[in-house]
């Protein structure tokens, strides 16, 4: 079991290896350079201080000795310079990260705790009103962009009711957390919502379900004893996967409320240019995500007994 | 009866969609750029302009018809893509096997951990803003899935006796992934093309609303939300019709999908 | 209530399918008894209906199968068309089943000793503790070794018998008055097979409890039981004491069945043979043939059995047949 833990922990090693080559090799190509893109913002450069900044940032050096060169930054958690401001990447990344896993983690907890028992009520009435109204919500809400909700939210409870600020992260509180995890959150709820339900529908037409009805068990004992915990593990694996969305997807939310987080930092960059820090944000943003999958997995295979007695 | 109530809405407003992209410039009574009147700046909605005028007098209604185009073309354009890469990929990976295979796999799994959105917007940021770069953004990441589900089916009808006889008679290798795997693999494919348009629309009001996708004054849905942002108090119907637009049509798309689900792909889940 | 009213009483059950095509009979006029402590088997090809009649004893018949007339008695009093919370309080305690998939009858991510237990804590109001303690000793009297141990395995960790004699601790655990086999040993290795026979036999002689034994295999069957019920699409169309059937099956489907078993000393008897088989398939549910249901495949068949369906004739010695050319 243990080697097993240790088996998967090591095998993010090689993927985050091959992730950073595959984004060094894709900003290496980049045409537009800091250069250029400091000049389309009529901040004009003398070509000279370009060139002298090009060769003290080693950039008309090969290739493979710029990724030798970053790849031993890596391995010192140095994330370089960022262009901008010539402050340390690392630390600007870190600066943000806890408003980031703040925003990511409120969406997912409201996802999970309104998402699987509105699964589960539908699928315990299934055809019924109740199970079609919910499943209308839930389509309606993985059809809606995050952003235009956010702004609908924003309009709707901040500008015209004021009960939320409509945007910053202030103390960091739920007073400004609330409507920005509410944005990012409704689309993963729905569609946990749909899978728990498609779960339990399932489980609920496998044969251990009839011995449990034989055996003189009410409906409820039946759900409570059987069928949750095999359903939550079916859920488990779709919970995973949806971090990585909300990761991608806290981008455009964290834009949208000034929230200060990775994601609106990586936005920023990219349209400065600022290579090295866009190269630190998608590091990061994938390292999370990697860890969460691999937790999920090891998650799953310590849950389910088929796996771990074998 | 839930299948045909997918089907039936989901069409309806998956077709009112291709109607607009299609024949919106003949909908839309104004230039979407050009007919700017300072004048009739920020109006709310009227019997003259359905949906209201933007800061540069520009007429809401025109413009949703217009982007309707921008966002269909971008659907469409990105999950051909998509489809074409997947299925490649996935059926001659599971065909040939071997290392092929390998590579395939770890590139699969490559793409998968990394989230779609930041991934398209890595290659945004390299080819720079429009129209072209966004289809091949969006058509680069979101293949995955199709690639694995092609692949499973490359491998269960690879077995089949069919089609080992096929190899006897001396058909090549082509001929028989054209002929007998791809057919077998349209059905689940279909499905996701379709709920996939829906994704590369959303992912593609996204990338607009961040500036980073289609740029004003192109009225793409999402440019205009972000445009509408400044406006919001004086002029909120600026930023309600765009997103209905999008949230419309790509409800449509999800619904469709959901029903092609039921029919062509009667195995997975989330059905009935 | 007398003492010799049987214990559970079918009477003319009719069971159908709804489709979106319409209604269709799954099982049509089916009626025997079985009395206290007897064993009764029902035999038949798969799909000919006699699993949900077992089911529909239980009450566990889902959409689309449904009831659709006669009526189920238990100790005289009828069960089917009670609500569900007094049919609950039957199931477990006086009719409980055992099901032909082990391996998926039981909850995977559940112990076993654990899912015994569940029978206990529901109908005797047993604390956790007790009930566990309680699994310990049933799996003990199922012949299970190491039986404490074994309590804490996972299904996927038992072999397909052991699993069976879980299935068969959890049914007996409160002493039913009936027991339903359905299929049960279908899916086990021939030598495990009879060895879970011998259990149930042992176990429910001891306990006085009735059997009601399901499966397609007639010899099976007639080693437990002391009477044999043949289903053929959906009705019975004999009924003998099983030491009989053997000997003398009155209808041609039996005959058949019979015939088509291979059998010790035969070869010596009648030389070399090829194994007899009954020609035809049968009927899908929705195109049962008219009169009598076997007519297609049955040499004896005349213009009578395409017409006519047979009724149950009693034969004097308390067998039934349905056949206008029995004997």
């Amino acid at each position: 079991m243990l080697g097993f833990v240790i088996r998967r922990v090591l095998q993010m090693v090689p993927m985050l290896a091959a992730i950073a080559l595959l984004i060094f090799v894709l900003f290496s190509v980049i045409p537009g350079s800091f250069a250029t893109g400091q000049q389309d913002e009529g901040l004009g450069l003398d070509m000279a201080v370009v060139a002298r900044m090009r060769a003290e940032l080693g950039l008309d050096d090969p290739l493979y000795v710029r990724f030798g060169a970053y790849v031993k930054q890596l391995a010192t958690l140095d994330l370089g310079l960022s262009f901008r401001s010539r402050q340390p990447v690392a630390d600007m990344i870190a600066a943000r990260l806890w408003p980031s896993l703040m925003l990511t983690i409120a969406a997912m907890g409201f996802a999970i705790v309104v998402g699987v028992p509105l699964g589960f009520i539908a699928a315990l009435r299934p055809g019924s009103l109740v199970d079609l109204g919910l499943m209308v919500i839930a389509v309606s809400g993985l059809s809606l962009p995050k952003f235009w909700l956010g702004i609908l939210l924003m309009y709707l409870f901040a500008l015209t009711l004021g009960w939320f600020p409509s945007f910053g992260y202030g103390s960091g509180g739920l007073y400004h957390l609330t409507l920005p995890a509410l944005a990012l959150g409704v689309s993963p709820m729905a569609l946990l919502a749909r899978t728990t339900r498609a779960a339990v529908l399932d489980i609920m037409n496998a044969d251990f379900v009839r011995t449990a009805r034989s055996k003189g068990m009410n409906e409820y004992r039946v759900v409570v004893w059987h069928v949750l915990r095999n359903a939550l593990v079916l859920v488990l694996t779709t919970i995973g996967l949806q971090f990585g969305s909300l990761l991608g997807q806290g981008v455009v939310v964290e834009k949208l409320f000034a929230w200060p987080g990775v994601g609106s930092l990586l936005v920023d960059s990219v349209f400065q240019r600022d290579i090295p820090a866009v190269q630190g944000c998608i590091l990061v943003i994938t390292l999370f995500f990697l860890v969460i999958n691999t937790s999920v997995d090891i998650a799953y295979k310590l849950i389910d007994p088929r796996i771990r007695y074998t | 009866m839930k299948l045909r109530a997918n089907l039936a809405i989901g069409g309806g407003l998956t077709l009112l969609s291709l109607f607009v992209g299609v024949f919106g410039p003949w909908l839309a009574h104004t230039h979407p750029i050009m007919d700017a009147n300072l004048m009739n700046a920020e109006l709310p909605p009227s019997g003259e302009f359905w949906f209201g005028t933007d800061q540069q007098g520009r007429d809401i209604f025109s413009r949703v018809m217009y982007g309707a185009q921008i966002s269909l073309t971008v659907g469409i354009g990105s999950q051909l893509i998509n489809t074409a890469i997947g299925t490649t990929l996935g059926v001659t990976a599971g065909y040939w096997g071997g290392w092929w295979d390998d590579f395939v796999n770890g590139l699969t799994n490559l793409m998968l951990a990394i989230p779609s959105l930041i991934f398209a917007l890595a290659i945004m940021a390299i080819l720079g803003p429009g129209l072209t770069s966004l289809m091949i953004a969006l058509g680069l990441t979101n293949w995955s899935y199709t690639c694995r589900i092609s692949r499973a089916q490359a491998l269960a009808i690879k077995s089949q006796g069919y089609v080992q006889a096929a190899r006897v008679l001396g058909y090549g290798d082509m001929r028989i992934m054209f002929t007998q795997i791809l057919p077998n693999t349209l059905g689940p494919i279909i499905v996701i093309a379709t709920l996939g348009m829906g994704g590369s629309i959303l992912a593609e009001a996204a990338l607009s609303f961040l500036g980073l996708g289609v740029r004003p004054p192109s009225p793409s849905w999402g440019s205009m939300l972000s445009d509408a942002r400044e406006t919001i108090t004086t002029a909120p119907w600026l930023s309600l019709f765009p997103g209905l637009a999008i949230f419309l049509t790509v409800l449509g798309l999800n619904l469709l999908g959901d029903g092609l689900r039921d029919v062509l792909d009667p195995q997975s889940r989330s059905r009935r | 209530m007398s003492i010799n009213m049987p214990l559970l009483q079918v009477e003319n059950l009719h069971l159908s399918l709804t489709t979106d095509a319409g209604s269709f009979p799954a099982v049509e006029g089916v009626s025997f008894e079985i009395a206290r402590g007897e064993t009764v088997g029902l035999v038949g090809e798969s799909g000919c209906g006699k699993s949900i009649t077992a089911l529909s004893i239980m009450g566990l018949l889902r959409h689309p199968l449904g009831l659709s007339g006669g009526t189920i008695k238990l100790t005289g009093q009828e069960i089917q068309a009670l609500p569900a919370s007094e049919l609950r309080a039957l199931r477990g305690k006086r009719i409980a089943m055992i099901f032909q998939e082990p391996m998926t009858a039981l909850n995977p991510l559940k112990p076993v000793g654990r899912q015994i237990a569940e029978m206990f804590v529901l109908h005797q109001g047993a604390s956790w503790n007790e009930a566990e303690k309680k699994a310990v000793d049933a799996l003990t009297q199922v012949k299970v070794p190491a039986p404490a141990r074994r309590a804490k395995d996972y299904p996927h960790q038992l072999s397909g018998g052991m699993r069976q004699r879980v299935m068969i601790a959890i049914a007996l655990a409160c002493e039913p008055d009936l027991l339903i086999a359905d299929e049960p040993t279908t899916a086990l290795d021939v030598t495990v097979q009879a060895e879970i026979v011998d259990l149930m036999k042992e176990l429910c002689a001891a306990r006085g409890t009735a059997i009601l034994m399901i499966s397609h295999d007639l010899g099976l069957v007639t080693d437990i039981c002391k009477r044999v019920c043949v289903m053929y699409a959906g009705r019975i169309v004999e009924q003998q004491d099983s030491e009989q059937i053997f000997n003398n099956p009155q209808h041609p489907y039996t005959q058949g069945l019979v015939a088509s078993l291979p059998r010790l000393g035969m070869r010596a008897l009648h030389g070399r043979r090829k194994l007899t088989e009954i020609a035809g398939v049968v009927p899908g549910i929705t195109a049962y043939p008219g009169g009598c249901r076997f007519n297609p495949r049955c040499n004896r068949a005349t213009e009578i059995c395409k017409q006519v369906v047979p009724e149950l004739e009693p034969l004097g010695d308390g067998s039934l047949v349905r056949c206008h050319h029995h004997g």
